[in-house]
């Protein structure tokens, strides 16, 4: 496929993922993960959580980890191609 | 698409775990015999799991006003099959369990089964049919990456609404509730992973001789 349809695709993506922001900017934008919590917590008002996480981190220590995350991630991924992209260019 | 710790009775997450872990265990095996035999494959597997802990740690926002995050695990299962992604799932959704307080560990088996397990298998399902039909390879990974992202969602749903049924409409209502609040918010960034994921199987794929078992 071509660098074209390659951006093509990827513009694609971006607009998808930008239009919510633009289409519904009165959106809380919270997780789905809370959100369905919240629906266990408010339609089986009996139900005791029996287990907690250990260990939470602070809002700015997630940022930190879901960032490094991705920055291991996306370290990999472009690694490994641009070792191909190197390979064909020799 | 995590079920939050806490928040599966203590049988479902025992039988969760119970289920998915043969499937971690096979994974395990069936990586460490690619890897002995195809030691090229090294790298690609790399890639999968890099694109797997990339897109699993970016929470997207959706048309519902919620974000939730695509999950990447159709790359690795398009190419190696399945079972890997068990293992590679298993380890992004233990760094979120342990480090970021998403997900946990009583309902890691649950986690697991539907975004390391569920997710693949329908991925390499829609692939290899895809392939058997004649779908040009684009199409292909674009519809596996699509379904197999989805699936992972509308497993969660089943597995929360199994837990807490519905007080009047039973399993199928919670499911419709749960599917509600992860399908829907899902359906978008799912097409978004398919595009992305056709953009990156081409990077991976148009400049090597030939990914072993990918008809590209």
């Amino acid at each position: 496929m071509s660098a074209r349809a390659n951006t093509l695709l990827l513009g694609a993506a971006a607009l998808i993922i930008a239009a919510p922001l633009v289409l519904n900017p009165a959106g809380q934008f919270g997780g789905t993960d809370d959100a369905a919590s919240q629906v266990v917590e408010s339609s089986n008002p009996g139900y005791e959580k029996w287990t907690a996480p250990f260990w939470q981190p602070s809002k700015e220590i997630e940022g930190l980890l879901f960032a490094l995350q991705a920055a291991f991630g996306a370290g990999l991924l472009g690694y490994v191609i641009g070792r191909r992209h190197g390979r064909r260019d020799k | 698409m995590h079920i939050m710790e806490g928040f599966l009775p203590a049988g479902h997450a025992v039988a969760w775990t119970c289920i998915s872990a043969p499937f971690v265990v096979a994974g395990a095996r069936s990586l460490k015999r690619i890897l002995a035999e195809r030691p090229e494959a090294r790298l690609n597997i790399a890639a999968s799991a890099g694109f797997t802990f990339v897109l699993s740690a970016l929470k997207l926002p959706s048309v519902t006003g919620s974000c939730s995050h695509p999950t990447g695990t159709a790359l690795g299962a398009m190419q190696f099959g399945p079972g890997i992604m068990a293992v590679i799932g298993a380890i992004v959704l233990l760094f979120q369990g342990l480090l970021l307080a998403h997900g946990g560990l009583s309902t890691m088996g649950a986690n697991v089964f539907s975004m390391a397990i569920a997710g693949p298998w329908v991925a390499y399902g829609v692939w290899t049919l895809a392939g058997r039909l004649g779908a040009p390879v684009a199409v292909a990974v674009f519809l596996s990456a699509f379904l197999g992202d989805l699936a992972t969602y509308v497993v969660t749903s089943a597995q929360l609404a199994a837990a807490f049924p519905d007080a009047e409409s039973g399993f199928v209502g919670a499911f419709a509730k749960f599917g509600g609040i992860f399908a829907i918010t899902q359906l978008p960034l799912a097409v978004a992973e398919g595009l992305v994921t056709v953009v990156v199987m081409n990077a991976l794929s148009s400049r090597t001789p030939r990914i072993e078992g990918a008809k590209a």
